[in-house]
């Protein structure tokens, strides 16, 4: 392992390791060196399986970080990958030629988030949504009940309530008075 | 003359409205049997009369061409003319139909003669489910005819003649004059076809009733529907009553009718509910296998 | 209630292309007279009698309707049935949430269900949007896109409840208040204008008899 980490870290520059638990670990690799370090793990690290990939909006500091769990079957353990692209310019590289299935994670990213994978096939389709005009849903600065206030009809007279304190009428009306 | 043909119609009328209340009240108590295996309480047993009324009770109908209505029709036709060549009660002049106008060949014809009437106008509606389920409903009849015609033909052959109404003649005098008791392989290889024509479990997957499949009446609604509804009743009773005179030896007032045909109808319960379904390809595979050789089988014996 | 009513012109089925548009009609649905008084509440007591449902789960509320089926609460002695096809139900159980995505499947099923028809809209989500009040992609009131006659609260409500439902139903055919065919066809064009304000890629028929 310790190999792994001072190669990865030497070929390219990965840094931050982190044992999560046994057999799960975190690095983090500059996005633009990300598709080849995939390529190295996949090749020659035997990180052969791609579990998934996604991306969480860190609002705040004004990125996108992208997670690739990967995983070596033979030692059975797994890697996440974490990259960070600039939100204003959500771009980074497809990495379907490395593992076929991962056109589908790139085509839910573009659909949720907008971040484009260039060359990635069928990004730009409809992946859960159909007729989907408004802005990426998933983006935490997208204002999902602005928009559902805007968009469906509401039945008037929808109130909400504390839990804690309709409980507390319902069951012991005696301690209000 | 005139008066004698009029009497022979009203009868054949009156037979056929027996029939059908029959069949209908037969559905519906078999559903309630079926209900109670399965430890529920069933629907009422008036069901089949109330799901005909909202049938043709529906306010609006689509239309997919003259063959489409002319599927149900023909279908209708199948029964009642199965229906009408058969006597459904020995030696009663209202319920003798017209069996003597035609005969075993002509009744097995009209058997065949609904399904391919559906089979043009449900294909009409252009429903691929409707295809999917003609297509299994064909290939299951002809399956399925192998064995039954073998034990018909045991059957002509024991008793040297096509005509119905004499070979339940052949057969009064006693059980030991029946058919199950003079030549019983032949009519194990026609019980088992029956339930294949019967479309219950285990062969039901042609009708596949209350799944995504429907099978033919996929596009069939409203009062075409009801039409539908009302031959399942009418072709039903048609079937045990030719069974009933093929192999149990017939029927002499409508009280033996009844009974024998509810028994013979109820080892579809028996089977159906205790066999799971069976996909139409291990259906063919059924039928033509041990079923085939049984009704051989029976030919042979009755060669001999 | 009239036949008289002013129809409008052709619908255009503009969301489909060019090519597909003549293989559906342009006719919008028309109101159907009532039959006389007597022979029309026969015919509501048949249709009180033999409910079927369509055999279509919109959402988790479906799950509700297998208890119902099977021996537990056994709905078949209420003359209650699923079908398969829309062409021969003549219930339409909404069940539980609806997504844009959905209510294009339920509008087209509704359109395709014979008359007269009836809906019955189980879960808070199809009242007033449930726990889904904020969705992005979830109509809060399926009652503006599809008449309903039923509504079945809770979250998920139990078979005992759809059965309350159920029974509520016949009431409401028996009285003869089972009109939502002729009050889609009524208000045809502001069930219509709702579902495309909600439905962004209209690509199916205006009205899929």
């Amino acid at each position: 392992m310790k190999e792994l980490i001072t190669s990865l870290a030497n070929r390219y520059g990965v840094r931050d390791w982190k044992d999560l638990k046994a057999g799960q670990a975190a690095c983090f690799v500059d996005s633009g060196r990300l598709r080849d370090c995939l390529r190295w793990l996949r090749d020659e690290a035997g990180y052969a399986h791609l579990s998934f990939a996604t991306a969480i909006d860190q609002l705040e500091r004004g990125v996108f970080t992208l997670t690739y769990a990967l995983r070596n079957h033979e030692r059975g353990h797994s890697l996440l990958v974490h990259s960070e692209i600039d939100r204003t310019r959500p771009v980074v590289d497809s990495i379907h030629r490395l593992w076929a299935q991962a056109w589908t994670y790139q085509r839910e990213m573009k659909e949720w988030y907008g971040i484009d994978f260039p060359g990635s096939p069928r990004v730009d389709e409809e992946f859960v949504l159909e007729g989907w005009q408004g802005p990426p849903m998933m983006r935490r600065d997208f204002d999902s009940l602005a928009y559902s206030d805007a968009t469906y009809a509401e039945r008037p007279g929808r109130a909400s309530s504390d839990p804690a304190e309709h409980m507390k009428r319902e069951l012991y009306p005696e301690e209000q008075a | 003359m005139i008066t004698a043909i009029l009497t022979r119609v009203g009868y054949a009328l009156v037979s056929l409205f027996v029939i059908t209340n029959y069949g209908l009240l037969l559905i519906g108590s078999m559903a309630r049997i079926s209900a109670k295996v399965q430890g529920r309480v069933g629907q009422p047993v008036w069901q089949p009369y109330l799901d005909i009324i909202k049938s043709t009770a529906k306010r609006n109908s689509i239309s997919h061409g003259v063959m489409f209505y002319l599927g149900p029709v023909f279908r209708l036709a199948g029964g009642v003319g199965t229906y009408l060549f058969i006597p459904a009660v020995f030696g009663s002049a209202l319920f003798r139909n017209f069996s003597d106008s035609g005969d075993l060949l002509l009744v097995m014809y009209f058997i065949f003669f609904g399904q391919l009437g559906m089979a043009l106008g449900a294909s009409e509606g252009g429903h691929p489910y409707s295809a999917i389920g003609v297509s299994r409903g064909l290939a299951q009849m002809t399956a399925f005819e192998v064995p039954f015609a073998l034990s018909v033909i045991a059957v002509a052959i024991q008793y040297k003649t096509l005509d119905i109404t004499a070979i339940v003649a052949a057969q009064q005098g006693g059980f030991l004059h029946w058919t199950v008791a003079t030549n019983p392989v032949a009519v194990v290889a026609a019980l088992i076809a029956f339930l294949g024509m019967s479309m219950h479990n285990p062969f039901s997957v042609v009708i596949a009733p209350q799944e995504i499949p429907i099978g033919p009446p996929t596009e069939y609604q409203s009062n075409l529907l009801g039409m539908l509804q009302t031959n399942r009743a009418i072709f039903n009773g048609a079937k045990l009553v030719l069974y009933m005179n093929l192999f149990f030896g017939g029927a002499t007032s409508l009280p033996v009718m009844v009974i024998k045909t509810f028994l013979i109808y109820f080892i579809n319960v028996f089977v159906g509910q205790a066999f799971p379904r069976l996909r139409v390809d291990q259906s063919i595979r059924f039928f033509l296998g041990a079923p085939t050789v049984i009704g051989v089988a029976g030919v042979i014996i009755a060669l001999l | 209630m009239s036949d008289k009513h002013s129809i409008p012109g052709p619908l255009a089925n503009e969301g489909l292309p060019l090519a597909e548009r003549g293989l559906f009609c342009d006719a919008p649905p028309r109101q159907y007279q009532r039959a006389n008084k007597i022979t029309e509440a026969f015919w509501n007591w048949a249709r009180a009698q033999s409910l079927w449902i369509l055999g279509f789960g919109t959402g988790c509320g479906a799950i509700e309707l297998r208890p119902l089926m099977t021996s537990r609460f056994d709905m078949y002695r209420y003359g209650i049935q699923p079908r398969p096809t829309p062409r021969q139900s003549s219930v339409f159980v909404i069940g539980g949430y609806a997504s844009v995505k959905t209510l294009k499947r339920i509008v087209r099923s509704y359109e395709q269900m014979m008359g007269p028809k009836f809906v019955v809209a189980l879960g808070s989500c199809t009242i007033n949007g449930g726990m889904y009040w904020d969705s992005y992609n979830t109509i809060k009131r399926i009652d503006q896109y599809i008449p309903v006659d039923v509504y079945i609260a809770g979250c998920m409500p139990r078979p005992e409840a759809l059965l309350a439902g159920f029974q509520e139903l016949k009431r409401i055919i028996r009285a003869g208040r089972g009109e939502g065919q002729n009050e889609y066809a009524r208000k045809f064009e502001w069930y219509k204008a709702n579902q495309k304000q909600v439905i962004k890629d209209w690509n199916m028929p205006d009205y899929n008899w």
